[in-house]
């Protein structure tokens, strides 16, 4: 397997955490640019952890993870918010800055990137603009239902035009008219040529998109279809 | 780039401190408490040092000299005590001079007047009143004295005639060593209480910002660097000191002209609200940079564990 032609690739990683309790074993598979691939797995198989490993959030206890090439694990500590940049991250629990606006949450990724002011003031409106969301710019988290907590979430991930989007069960928390929108706008985003990594509990969702499954089963991968129906 | 980023970061510390209204109050009241303290430790450290060094001034050693004793040589001797490394000051007081002042002190004492004037002559000696830096160092000076006194009894007849130290010897040894042990007990407490009011402020700023944990891990998340997310909280403990600097500098005001009042029956000595007014800026100066750095570095020391995501 060629690392430096996929947009990320794990290689024999294993996860086991202090407690001996193994997270990840042996995980080998790769995502290429563009493509669209849904993790699958019980509570406790390991998505979340797989996702975290992607962010550098965890470093595996064995094998290596690569971004575009790059062992993301050997990037040095002040370099990884350089490579974040390059991802845009949606989670369960939205995971807003609860003391900012829906337009300051976006507007921050992009501050933090260092974008130039202009660029900020336009580009922001236009992506709250994208998810529906123009007249709730300056509302609160708390102001928010949670389905438009995860699309100002989403905008922020996308304000700085990742090359990937990691997606950990983004619609675990939301109705089904608001699990259909948010996979609505993933697709699209996937259909504009961004990489999308989504874990997910949910059949519809995976049956709706009918993309690449990965199924996760207490740590192990034992299904990689590439049109996959949910199966467990 | 630098400038775009201190801008940004100034203002959404600015926004935070605003928007967490209750805990940037808390802080800021928490603050302004260590900071009263640290000024009332410097003012009453300043009113303490005042008031011992009025009662040092107190003390001193008169040398009483014999009626016959030459004005030449007591004038000599008082240039050689005045060159001694530990006298502070050495004042003459001649034989006329002191039948004035016991004249003057006795007015009303007609009984005291007649057997003066029956008397004829003056029977008072002249004085020096010497003063040491330190009370510490009279007995050297005694000793000197005495010596000088017993060489010049060798070859004339002595001109000392008392030395009113060995009466006072106790009082002076006692007091030196009272303000010796206040000064280093002064020294001893206003550390504890700074040290203890300081720890009070950090703590209060740390749970402050565990409150802001989850907040910092996401914005590591989004990609924003450690000196970004740690900017703006830095800038909020720069606003929390600078905000209680100027509470306390005002509260301490009434304090001092409170404690000044209460205590100018039995010192007298030094007017505190006089001393505040006229050190007000080393004092301001002194809070503001203490109330800020204490922010900061709290809000630094603080944010770091949560930057490990």
């Amino acid at each position: 397997m060629l690392s430096s032609n996929n947009m990320i690739s794990f290689e024999k990683v294993t996860k086991i955490y202090g407690d001996k309790s193994v997270a990840l074993e042996d995980v080998t598979f790769a995502v290429a640019p563009g493509e669209f691939m849904s993790i699958v797995g019980h509570s406790g198989a390991g998505k979340t952890t797989l996702l975290k490993m992607v962010m550098a959030e965890e470093t595996p206890t064995s094998g290596t993870v690569f971004f575009d090439g790059v062992d993301v694990h050997r990037i040095k500590r002040n370099r990884i918010s350089d490579m974040r940049r390059r991802m845009g991250a949606i989670f369960q629990d939205f995971r807003l800055l609860p003391g900012k606006t829906a337009y300051e949450n976006v507007a921050f990724a992009m501050e933090a990137a260092g974008r130039p002011d202009d660029v900020i003031n336009t580009d922001v409106p236009e992506v709250l603009d994208l998810v529906g969301l123009s007249n709730k710019m300056w509302n609160f988290p708390n102001q928010l239902s949670g389905g438009e907590q995860q699309r100002v979430a989403i905008a922020r991930a996308l304000i700085n035009q990742p090359d990937i989007l990691v997606a950990d069960e983004p619609t675990g928390n939301l109705d089904p008219v608001n699990t259909y929108e948010v996979v609505q706008i993933l697709k699209k985003i996937n259909d504009l040529g961004t990489t999308v990594v989504l874990t997910t509990h949910n059949r519809g969702v995976i049956d709706f998109l009918g993309k690449r499954v990965v199924t996760l089963d207490r740590g192990k991968v034992v299904r990689d279809d590439p049109t996959g129906k949910y199966v467990l | 780039m630098l400038g775009t980023n201190i801008k940004r970061v100034s203002r959404q510390g600015f926004i935070s401190f605003w928007r967490n209204g209750i805990v940037s109050f808390v802080s800021v009241f928490v603050t302004t408490v260590t900071l009263f303290i640290i000024g009332t430790v410097i003012v009453g450290n300043a009113f303490l040092t005042a008031s011992l060094a009025e009662l040092q001034d107190k003390v001193d050693v008169n040398v009483y000299f014999t009626i016959a004793a030459p004005e030449g040589e007591i004038l000599d001797l008082k240039t050689r005590i005045a060159s001694l490394p530990e006298v502070k000051s050495v004042e003459y007081t001649s034989r006329e001079q002191a039948l004035q002042n016991f004249t003057e002190r006795n007015k009303g004492n007609t009984l005291v007047l007649q057997s003066l004037q029956e008397l004829g002559s003056n029977p008072l000696g002249a004085v020096l009143n010497i003063k040491a830096k330190d009370p510490s160092q009279y007995a050297g000076i005694v000793t000197y004295l005495e010596k000088q006194n017993q060489s010049t009894l060798s070859g004339d007849a002595a001109i000392i005639d008392n030395i009113n130290y060995s009466q006072n010897q106790l009082v002076i040894e006692r007091l030196s060593k009272m303000i010796a042990g206040l000064e280093k007990l002064g020294a001893f407490v206003s550390l504890i209480l700074i040290l203890m009011a300081a720890l009070v402020t950090f703590n209060t700023i740390r749970l402050a910002i565990y409150n802001s944990r989850q907040e910092i891990g996401v914005m590591r998340l989004v990609g924003a660097g450690n000196s970004y997310i740690r900017g703006p909280f830095i800038v909020e403990g720069l606003m929390y000191g600078g905000v209680a600097a100027l509470l306390a500098i005002i509260l301490l005001y009434p304090a001092t002209l409170w404690v000044g009042q209460t205590t100018s029956s039995f010192f007298g000595g030094i007017d505190l609200t006089k001393y505040y007014i006229a050190n007000f800026l080393q004092i301001f100066v002194l809070l503001i940079v203490s109330g800020t750095v204490l922010g900061m570095l709290s809000s630094f020391v603080a944010v770091r564990r949560y930057l490990k995501v």
